[in-house]
């Protein structure tokens, strides 16, 4: 039975990034892409109809899990709610059959990148591809589904990707509800050949999306401190990489210590601390350009550096004679507003999504704890009332959690609470778990933990059971994660 | 970082001064009580290189040296956990360090805030920040012209001692008087 899917296949090109793919650029595209982002055009009616949906895939596994990642994140779920989630056994991931797509050179590589991003996500599991029944070469045509379902799949994503006359990379794509028999996704992407893992993790956010409910988180980059050089000579540099560890590069040379690197609106910039002997720097940087600007010179250490949501403003740490308040710069005039004059240390200060609001860091109760303030300064009331010390706040890209780090008994958490402070729950424990930053989807955490070996990455989700080390082995620590790329 | 890259020479030259000031660390501690923890010795400390010839590094310093600061005024003092009060038992460094500096006016000093590693990054900015200010107001109230002093917080970022345990932490939250300038 051949179904319509290429009538309804929707086509989604991708912009070209950094200098390699752009000296391959055959022209038009990058122009194109950019007026019609991909990411709108990814949410557009799959083949499979929003109608006609039907997620019996997500039986047993990603319906439970959907649902307990919206309870950890639902204001309207009780608080018994989610410590009982959070305690219950880990859940069965989702079985997925991902053959390898066929075509064009790098079609292997691309579905191999996708089984990867799915994997790691902890919600998936791809089978083994030695135990999968022969399929037809034409992607139109409905697999025999009876010989997937005796490999135990639930979900199958077959891909055929070829490179056109013109240079182009087209990869489609068909994601099949094996015991629906129905198709869930049939969409064809398009770049260039140099950006065919974007395309790659386009296809796995998409696959995510269709079966959690959730936007995805694949084609992102991190930006983060490499840690190298002993504790006495330390070496602290920027680097960048794709989410998945592919694509790593230095972004400072490490005749300074760079800390705390923060992507802007549009993950084009970044915002970090230099740190010299005579004293601290805060820079802007252009990832694309290499070019750095400093965001002025201060009369004592400025740190804790962050943009709001619009990437008009930097919020930061500016101490005076020992006394660290917090400011907010206007990136474009560099004009800086003081927000706190408390006797005690301000920092860490993080903007509500929608800019009106501001989680900071202070012990002016005696010991760090969370508070909330207007953007503009005042209104300063106290969420983190428990015990321990709380640092390092930073509010989800939803709006609906903060995340911290607590430090309690000799051991570090990295944690989650509503703004208003309620319904705080721990994700993680260490000797030392530090520095929290959000996927764009609000749902996964990265942070760095130091078992006393040095810092590594690591990513938990909000539900607290999906612990990985993220893919990047050498020491390193202050993740940033970008948002969806364009 | 003026204070942690030193010409090999130099540095075996430190190792052995260095050797000789871990022995006197490990003599038994006085048992009497103490209100807070007992200063850790100075250990692994390397003084700001000197102007003078190497060879002079093994014999008695040179009056208004570097070394001569960091062996007879001392350039270290240490705070109590998440606190940025002059301690005590810091007081006569600080006494020591301010009678020095006025006895050689040319001499600037940079003092360097440190926190141990138990706590997250950007607060132990702010609070190494709050100990070398602590300390720059001590040697202010002592005399000494602001002027010749600058401040920075390393946080958690340079440990003096790196190893971990309560004792590691106890030598890492310190302020270090580090001479920038004008000594012999």
């Amino acid at each position: 039975m051949r179904l319509l899917f290429l009538r309804l296949a929707t086509p989604v090109s991708l912009p070209f990034m950094g200098r390699a793919s752009r000296v391959s650029d055959r022209g038009g595209v990058l122009g194109r892409s950019r007026k019609t982002p991909p990411r709108s055009l990814r949410e557009s009616p799959s083949p499979g109809g929003e109608g006609k949906e039907r997620l019996r895939l997500s039986l047993a596994c990603i319906v439970a899990l959907a649902t307990m990642l919206t309870a950890s994140v639902d204001l309207r779920a009780a608080r018994a709610d989610i410590v009982i989630n959070v305690d219950q056994g880990a859940t069965q991931p989702v079985p997925i059959a991902i053959p390898a797509f066929g075509g064009a050179a790098m079609a292997a590589q691309i579905s191999g990148v996708v089984s990867a991003d799915l994997q790691r996500s902890g919600l998936f599991r791809p089978l083994d591809p030695a135990t999968f029944p022969a399929l037809g070469p034409d992607l139109n045509v409905k697999p025999g589904f009876d010989a997937w379902k005796a490999i135990s799949a639930q979900g199958l994503l077959t891909g055929a990707v070829s490179v056109d006359g013109d240079g182009h990379l087209r990869a489609s794509v068909r994601l099949w509800d094996v015991y629906a028999g129905e198709a869930l996704i049939g969409t064809e992407f398009t770049s260039t050949p140099a950006n065919w893992r974007r395309v790659a993790h386009k296809i796995a956010d998409a696959v995510y999306a269709k079966l959690t409910g959730q936007s995805g988180y694949f084609d992102t980059r991190v930006v983060f401190v490499a840690e190298g050089g002993s504790k006495a000579r330390p070496v602290r540099r920027l680097e960048i990489m794709d989410q998945d560890g592919a694509n790593p590069s230095y972004l400072t040379d490490g005749s300074y210590l760079a800390f705390t690197p923060r992507f802007s609106a549009n993950s084009q910039e970044v915002a970090y601390m230099a740190l010299r002997p005579t004293g601290s720097t805060l820079y802007l940087l252009n990832i694309e350009t290499g070019r750095q600007e400093s965001l002025g010179r201060f009369p004592g250490m400025v740190f804790a550096p962050r943009f709001s949501a619009d990437g008009r403003k930097v919020a930061f740490s500016l101490e005076k004679d020992g006394n660290t308040d917090i400011y907010v710069m206007d990136v474009a005039s560099h004009a800086a507003a003081r927000l706190t004059s408390d006797a005690a240390i301000d920092t860490s200060p993080s903007f509500s999504p929608d800019g009106g609001q501001m989680v900071f860091n202070s012990d002016r109760g005696g010991s760090p704890q969370l508070y909330v303030m207007n953007a503009s300064g005042g209104g300063v009331h106290r969420i983190s009332f428990g015990s321990g010390r709380y640092t390092t706040p930073v509010w989800s890209p939803d709006g609906k959690l903060i995340a911290f780090t607590k430090q309690q008994g000799g051991e570090f958490h990295i944690g989650v609470m509503r703004p208003d402070g309620s319904d705080e729950h721990l994700l993680t424990t260490s000797y030392l778990d530090e520095g929290p930053t959000w996927a764009p989807n609000s749902h996964v955490i990265l942070f760095s933990r130091d078992g006393g070996s040095g810092a590594h990455l690591w990513s938990i989700d909000v539900s607290g059971r999906q612990l990985v080390a993220a893919p990047y082995g050498p020491r390193a620590s202050d993740p940033a994660w970008s948002a969806l790329l364009p | 970082m003026t204070r942690f890259r030193i010409p090999a020479a130099r540095a075996a030259l430190i190792i052995l001064a260095t050797a000789s000031l871990a022995a006197c660390a490990s003599r038994p501690k006085p048992m009497g009580p103490v209100a807070t923890t007992a200063p850790p010795p100075a250990y692994q400390t390397a003084p700001a290189p000197g102007p003078g010839p190497v060879v002079e590094e093994t014999g008695a310093p040179t009056p208004g040296s570097a070394r001569d600061f960091v062996i007879n005024a001392g350039d270290l003092v240490y705070f109590d956990t998440d606190r940025f009060n002059v301690r005590d038992d810091a007081r006569a460094i600080l006494d020591a360090q301010a009678a020095w500096l006025a006895r050689y006016p040319a001499v600037r000093v940079r003092i360097e805030g440190n926190a141990d590693e138990r706590g997250t990054r950007e607060y132990n900015f702010a609070l190494g920040a709050r100990r070398a200010a602590a300390v720059k107001d001590y040697l202010v109230g002592h005399g000494l012209p602001a002027g010749r002093m600058d401040t920075v917080s390393y946080g958690k970022e340079h440990p003096l001692d790196t190893g971990s345990g309560e004792e590691s932490w106890a030598h890492n939250r310190n302020a270090h008087t580090l001479i920038t300038g004008g000594a012999r």
